[in-house]
């Protein structure tokens, strides 16, 4: 495991994703509220650039006609087909072979009863040092 | 778990006739060179003038970018304008030999003024011309047409006829009447004598009816399927009327409007022409053999099965032969041909489909 | 396939419907006389799509002397219960009243073969099952009729034509949706056009065979217009049977829509599982006509692999529609569960008000009936 500094804390503004080279790797840094995160550029679907679709937050709904929004800033959409992923942990939503329960109910507040599937983004750790942020790889 | 993306194949590895891009112009001035100034102004003045409520924008309003990629931005332009981002992220990166340009933008197919459309086609493929084929060996232009005229249409096909520069003549087939309909005769009997296939692709803008045949879909989700269904209609007009009949050298290309959907409807076509077949004494073949001899599909945007393999029936019924890979560059949808397949195929198969049946049908060196 | 099937629920049935003057006495005091009057007592009302001397309106040995298909009580006793050992079936009447402009006169119409059929069909004969015929296109007096009906448990769906003049799926349909729920009563779309638009989206076809053949693309955009609206959110209980549909597009359908239903989410949230977790929970496809060649059974298989479930045929003859010939209404190579199936599980599963079908003789019990 080895630790790399990627870039200056302040190069990654709120609501923004830089993307780094470490290693050999392309990796997008989001800065979530002054939350770092850090997924890998490859979208497991069909290989896309990830990391530079549309930063979305996410669109729920309870019912026909009624919209909600929650979790602004926390998704990105995969430039190619338009997948979403949380920035967060790099799960993808909607995957047809998930199982659910069948009386299910979208509560608008939190995104984690959301359809999951199996489809993960490759994610990192990272950390503020001292205003510079280092990945884990 | 994190799940890897399996290595696929070096750019230099890859061969592949991309047979479906998109080249934008940047701004409509681009094509002022190849307008004459009474269409100059009349471009500046009353643009364009489809079947919709909304002008120069779809009433159906896509998910991110106008539809594109947003991975696909030029420094300055739209995507799919500049031809250097082009050839460094698509043509190069993807081993691209051979790419069929498909010129979408304000062509002649939708504009209700018949006048202003045939110079926009015209324009349009001048542009083609000078700015990206000449510009860059491996791509080759499609012959936009004002569709709705067809002696307009057919004057434009004689005009690029000989050159070799256009490897097919582009239609709508979202037209004001279906494509098998007479009135669009000349237009087959033009690209009959020069050779050329048509190449069907499909479009937002409407020759003026809904996109179900029961009325307009209020959601995006339902009017890019629809897509897929026009296809069908399409083709069963195409059969239905004769025109693979009356015209037997025409090789149709159904671009962008899926595959997969193909055998049920020949099925389905048969099975009821065989029934119902005095009402068309026309048709001296059943419609699935028109289609087996005379029709080719474009792959993208592949269908993805829960079981790929699955698809590769599909596959098989249809016939290696008849399909040729696409990438719909640079639209959102986008397959890339490393990873396009999840179905087990063979080499051979993957070969024809990659470039073969394309370099057969255009007559690529 | 051998004939006659063991108790089979024959799930598209087309019995001959009367001429307007045997319709009169079901009528009310105004519209018997105006309809009379109007000379509109003399009118046929049959719906473009089946004009009834076309191939596909009746095969040739299923019709009478005079060309007519043999469709009344006599001949559905003899060709279809009996010869095809249809232990129930259910009647889609497909009525030209649903192609008027004038709603109400529609409704007037649509009220009068409903209760023809509880007086001349339902009533002699307790193997029947109806639809309940509505004027989709005003919602108002098809929830009237539905309201009006209901308590007749032999009238087991409300019948829609497959094209109209907007996508069944938008919510001016929907309290029509509400009052088949309420009531356990499937929602039957049925091939067929009432021409308000271009039946492609290039417009008008030259063929009756294009616009039959052009029939399956409706029905795929019309079920992704129920799935995109969200009807199955909203309408939880809701079960919709696709009739004469064809079926064999459905797997293309499957994969197209989950597919892109991923990247454009966003736009219809209220679908909280995948477009074909929701097909194959609420939708059903009657089995005739079967749109694969019958000389290779294997793609039949196949295709019905492909569509990932073995509930959601149900079987059909479509009599005296002209789908198969001699005793052919199955196709070869079925697994004999599958058979089981199609027969009498799903149809049972798909239409709640069903019941036992009764033995022969025996009147099911009808609860309260209108009469005029």
């Amino acid at each position: 495991m080895s630790r790399q500094v990627v870039a200056h804390a302040s190069e990654v503004a709120p609501g923004s994703c830089k993307i780094v080279v470490a290693r050999g790797r392309d990796i997008g840094l989001f800065n979530i509220g002054g939350e770092f995160f850090a997924l890998s550029n490859r979208c497991p679907h069909k290989g896309a650039e990830l990391c530079r679709g549309m930063i979305v937050g996410l669109a729920q709904s309870s019912l026909p006609g009624e919209y909600h929004l929650s979790r602004p800033g926390e998704f990105i959409r995969c430039p190619w087909h338009g997948w979403e992923f949380d920035i967060r942990t790099g799960q993808s939503w909607c995957d047809p072979k998930s199982v659910r329960a069948r009386q299910f109910q979208v509560r608008v507040e939190s995104g984690s009863q959301l359809l999951k599937g199996p489809y993960l983004a490759e994610t990192f750790q990272v950390s503020l040092e001292e205003n510079y942020l280092v990945i884990d790889l | 778990m994190n799940i890897a993306v399996r290595e696929a194949p070096t750019a230099q590895q890859l061969r592949v006739v991309d047979c479906d891009i998109h080249p934008v112009y940047r701004t409509p001035a681009e094509l002022h060179p190849f307008m004459s100034a009474r269409w100059r102004e009349h471009m500046a003045t009353f643009g364009t003038h489809f079947r919709h409520g909304l002008h120069g924008q779809l009433p159906y309003p896509r998910m991110m970018a106008a539809g594109m990629r947003m991975d696909a931005f030029p420094e300055d332009g739209p995507p799919g304008s500049d031809i250097e981002l082009m050839r460094r992220q698509h043509l190069d990166a993807n081993g691209v030999e051979f790419g069929m340009l498909i010129a979408l933008s304000r062509g002649g197919m939708e504009e209700r003024n018949l006048d202003f459309g045939a110079a926009l086609s015209s324009a349009i493929n001048d542009w083609q011309l000078e700015c990206w084929v000449k510009k860059e060996p491996r791509l080759r232009a499609a012959i936009v047409v004002p569709q709705e005229n067809a002696d307009d249409a057919v004057r434009e096909i004689e005009k690029r006829a000989s050159d070799p520069a256009f490897v097919q003549v582009m239609i709508s087939p979202r037209s004001s009447d279906p494509l098998g309909h007479r009135r669009y005769w000349p237009i087959y009997a033009a690209a009959e004598r020069c050779g050329k296939p048509l190449a069907l692709h499909v479009a937002g803008y409407s020759g003026g009816h809904p996109s179900t045949g029961s009325g307009w879909p209020t959601y995006y989700i339902q009017e890019h399927y629809a897509m897929s269904t026009g296809m069908q209609n399409t083709l069963a007009s195409l059969v239905f009327e004769g025109v693979l009949e009356r015209f037997p050298k025409l090789k149709v290309v159904m671009i962008e409007g899926g595959f997969a959907w193909l055998p049920a409807l020949t099925w389905r076509m048969d099975k009821h022409w065989e029934r119902m077949r005095a009402e068309t004494p026309h048709l001296k073949r059943s419609p699935s053999e028109y289609v087996r001899e005379r029709v080719w599909f474009t792959t993208q945007p592949i269908e993805e099965p829960e079981n790929p393999e699955h698809l590769a029936d599909i596959m098989e019924w249809i016939g290696w032969d008849r399909l040729m890979f696409s990438t719909d560059y640079p639209h959102w949808d986008f397959d890339d041909p490393r990873q396009v397949f999840k179905t087990r195929l063979t080499d051979e198969q993957k070969t024809k489909i990659f470039r073969d049946n394309a370099k057969a049908l255009y007559g690529l060196q | 396939m051998k004939v006659p099937l063991h108790d089979a629920i024959d799930c598209d049935l087309h019995p001959a419907l009367p001429g307007v003057p045997a319709l009169l006495p079901y009528l009310d005091e105004f519209w018997a006389d105006q309809l009379a009057n109007r000379h509109i007592d003399q009118l046929p009302f049959t719906l473009s799509s089946y004009p009834p001397s076309s191939p596909l309106s009746s095969r040739p040995d299923w019709r009478v002397a005079s060309g007519a298909p043999a469709a009344d009580l006599g001949a559905i006793r003899r060709n279809v219960l009996g010869r095809f050992g249809v232990g129930c079936a259910i009647c889609n009447p497909l009525h030209g009243a649903l192609a008027l402009f004038n709603d109400d006169m529609a409704a007037a119409l649509c009220s009068a073969v409903n209760d023809w059929m509880a007086r001349e069909l339902l009533d002699h004969e307790p193997r029947l099952r109806a639809s309940i015929l509505v004027p989709g296109q005003s919602p108002d007096l098809a929830v009237r009729e539905i309201e009006r009906v209901a308590p007749d448990r032999r009238f087991v769906q409300v019948l829609l034509l497959a094209m109209g003049e907007t996508p069944l799926g938008r919510r001016a349909h929907w309290p029509i949706y509400a009052a088949a729920e309420k009531h356990q009563l499937t929602i039957g779309i049925h091939a067929g056009s009432t021409y308000r638009v271009a039946p492609t989206y290039s417009g008008w076809t030259s063929y009756r065979v294009e616009d039959y053949v052009a029939q399956s693309a409706a029905f795929e955009t019309q079920l992704l217009s129920l799935v995109a609206e969200g009807v199955f959110q909203k309408f939880p209980r809701l079960k919709v049977v696709l009739i004469e549909s064809g079926f064999t597009w459905l797997p293309t359908w499957l994969w197209r829509t989950s597919k892109t239903w991923r990247g454009v989410r966003a736009e219809v949230p209220w679908i909280d599982r995948s477009p074909a977790e929701i097909v194959r929970e609420h939708v059903r496809f009657t089995l005739q006509p079967i749109d694969a060649p019958r000389a290779e059974p294997e793609i039949l298989l196949r295709t019905l692999e492909h569509m990932g479930s073995d509930r959601l045929l149900l079987f059909s003859t479509d009599y005296p529609h002209w789908q198969f010939d001699a005793d052919d209404v199955l196709p070869d190579g079925l697994p004999e569960n599958t058979i089981g199936k199609i027969l009498r599980d799903n149809p049972r599963d798909t239409y709640p008000r069903l019941g036992a079908a009764p033995a022969l003789g025996e009147s099911p019990g009808t609860g309260e009936k209108e009469a005029r």
